[in-house]
């Protein structure tokens, strides 16, 4: 074995050990997770259930409704991802293991890029549950949805929200008390430019602009094409996502490092008081 | 120790002929805040100040000091977490602030508190902790039974809860999951604080053993005098972030014409071990 493929695999061990990790944490938190599960279910269904109340005839209710779920689908799958990214420090800080992990010979990258993992891994199955669950309450009909492409284009923009995420996993860093709240911010921010319940088309001009920017514009987009007209993959959806995933990555791996400089610096890796 | 050492030395080579720690005038701030000078206002508080020593190979070295000395200020500047705001130190020859990484594989620490995933197990906990210095199952599933049954933990208990174990259990676990990784320099930062007598006691004999099998250095940080005279070569004294001395037990008790660790304390600082307490302790030991 060389130096090189000794590292490589090093490298990839640590990542498996931080999905390992978050796989016993799921299983000890499981209860809580169906709590917040069922909460995330009932939610869901306050948003679903204003196409019924929009006394649209049916065919248009259920096109309403199908978009309506997709939104507050992807809402709940960023949710996931996000919340995982930023516990990468909120978590390890409350616990006290924070230091240990921050003086390991793991790179970063790795290291938050076995948190992205799972967080997807994660994600997916709950974003899966959530529109099974809803769609059988809601009665929903859609026979020629293309889930292999909704799941695709998911997966896609997975790495762009991990990117993002990556961005907003440094706030406790900079801020223990207040910085995982931030990164739910920056989930609405990102959401509201998205078009998540509604077109694009209806922001005002310098909305839509962002809207351009945002990896989950052309998730949900896709997504509901897939989902309720069936269509495939569309290039002008999955070249945006890739674009913005190359970007995302190494600005969110800078962001850290210097979030993380930041802490080391001023001893905020880790309070005590 | 045969199915832990192999690691570390694979990625990072140990360079020969220069001494496991050099820390020359090292220096930390931090920054608090100060009311007086206005709402916003913050002043500079010194946690190290020039502070300088060398620790060689295979050495074991008791730093002293009463909290918010800047003994964690140090430990935490040796294994990386924190960056220094002047001066050096190098561990086997790496700059302990450009060769982060390479320092990190040579390096363990075992800290006051014994910091885990609660809802895990010490099984689980070792497994995580492992996984980070390239080991794989095939590795942990015999190291972390051997290491645990090393540190005397019960066997029964492996698969039980973090936050079901006792202090000095937990302390045990934080003790295997160092030496798991097969650390070249071992960093304890106080690491029978809050123990019952009979726990320390089992922690410092086997803080013995690990000296006599493995071929490691250790920095011991402490306020525990007796222990830093049973377990380390030369003792220093670190007092407001100052190094006063780093000799053996015997120059240092010469040198002030005393008896004892506690004595030398007095004759080094004109205070007594356990009265100290000013303004900045309490912001000291935050970080230190």
């Amino acid at each position: 074995m060389t130096a090189a493929s000794v590292a490589v695999r090093r490298e990839l061990v640590g990542l498996a050990g931080i999905v390992e990790r978050n796989v016993y944490l799921t299983k000890r938190y499981f209860l809580w997770d169906l709590a917040f599960m069922v909460w995330t279910i009932a939610n869901t269904l306050t948003i679903v259930f204003i196409a019924r109340a929009a006394g649209l005839p049916p065919a248009r209710e259920n096109t309403l409704a199908t978009g309506l779920l997709v939104g507050a689908v992807i809402w709940a799958f960023l949710g996931i991802i996000f919340e995982f990214m930023t516990e990468t420090v909120a978590w390890e800080r409350w616990e006290g293991t924070i230091e240990y992990t921050f003086m390991a010979p793991l790179s970063r990258s790795m290291h938050l890029g076995g948190m992205g993992a799972f967080a997807v891994l994660y994600g997916l199955i709950r974003a899966t549950i959530l529109f099974v669950v809803v769609a059988a309450f809601i009665g929903i009909h859609a026979p020629e949805a293309n889930y292999a492409a909704a799941l695709g284009l998911l997966a896609i923009a997975s790495v762009s929200f991990i990117g993002i995420g990556m961005m907003t996993s440094v706030l406790p860093l900079i801020s223990p008390e207040k910085g995982a709240q931030l990164g739910f911010v920056a989930q609405g921010m990102m959401l509201v430019v998205s078009g998540v319940y509604y077109p694009v088309s209806v922001m005002p001009e310098w909305m839509q602009a962002l809207a351009k920017l945002s990896p989950a514009t052309y998730a949900i987009r896709g997504c509901r094409a897939a989902i309720a007209d069936g269509a495939g993959m569309q290039w002008a959806d999955v070249w945006p996502l890739l674009v913005i995933a190359c970007a995302s990555i190494p600005l969110g791996l800078v962001i850290f490092r210097r979030g993380e400089r930041y802490a080391k610096k001023h001893g905020k890796l880790k309070r005590s008081g | 120790m045969s199915t832990l050492a192999a690691p570390t030395a694979l990625i990072t080579p140990i360079r020969r002929g220069v001494p496991a720690v050099e820390v020359e005038s090292l220096r930390k701030e931090f920054r608090r805040r100060d009311r007086r000078a206005g709402r916003f206002a913050k002043r500079p508080m010194t946690a190290l100040c020039d502070v300088t020593f060398t620790i060689e190979r295979g050495e074991c070295v008791a730093i002293l000091g009463q909290n918010g000395s800047g003994k964690s200020t140090l430990v935490r500047l040796l294994s990386t977490l924190l960056i220094n705001d002047g001066g050096e130190a190098r561990i086997f020859g790496y700059d302990a602030f450009r060769d982060t990484r390479a320092i990190r594989r040579l390096v363990n620490r075992v800290s006051v508190e014994a910091s885990f995933f609660k809802k895990m197990s010490a099984a689980e906990n070792l497994s995580y902790a492992a996984r980070f210095y390239g080991m794989g199952p095939s590795q942990t599933r015999t190291a972390i039974p051997e290491i645990l049954e090393r540190v005397g933990f019960p066997s029964d208990r492996r698969g039980e809860a973090m936050e079901n174990l006792s202090r000095g259990m937990q302390q045990k676990v934080a003790l295997a999951r160092a030496l798991l990784t097969s650390p070249v320099l071992l960093l304890l930062d106080e690491p029978t604080t809050g123990l019952d007598p009979r726990s320390k006691l089992e922690v410092q004999e086997f803080i013995k053993d690990v000296r006599a099998e493995h071929d490691a250095t250790i920095l011991l940080c402490t306020h525990d005098m007796a222990e830093a005279e049973t377990l380390a070569d030369r003792v220093g004294l670190l007092d407001r972030g100052e190094l006063l001395f780093l000799e053996p037990v015997e120059d240092v008790k010469r040198r002030y014409g005393v008896e004892t660790l506690e004595q030398a304390f007095f004759a080094a600082t004109g205070r007594a071990f356990e009265e100290e307490h000013d303004e900045d302790d309490d912001y000291r030991e935050v970080f230190g």
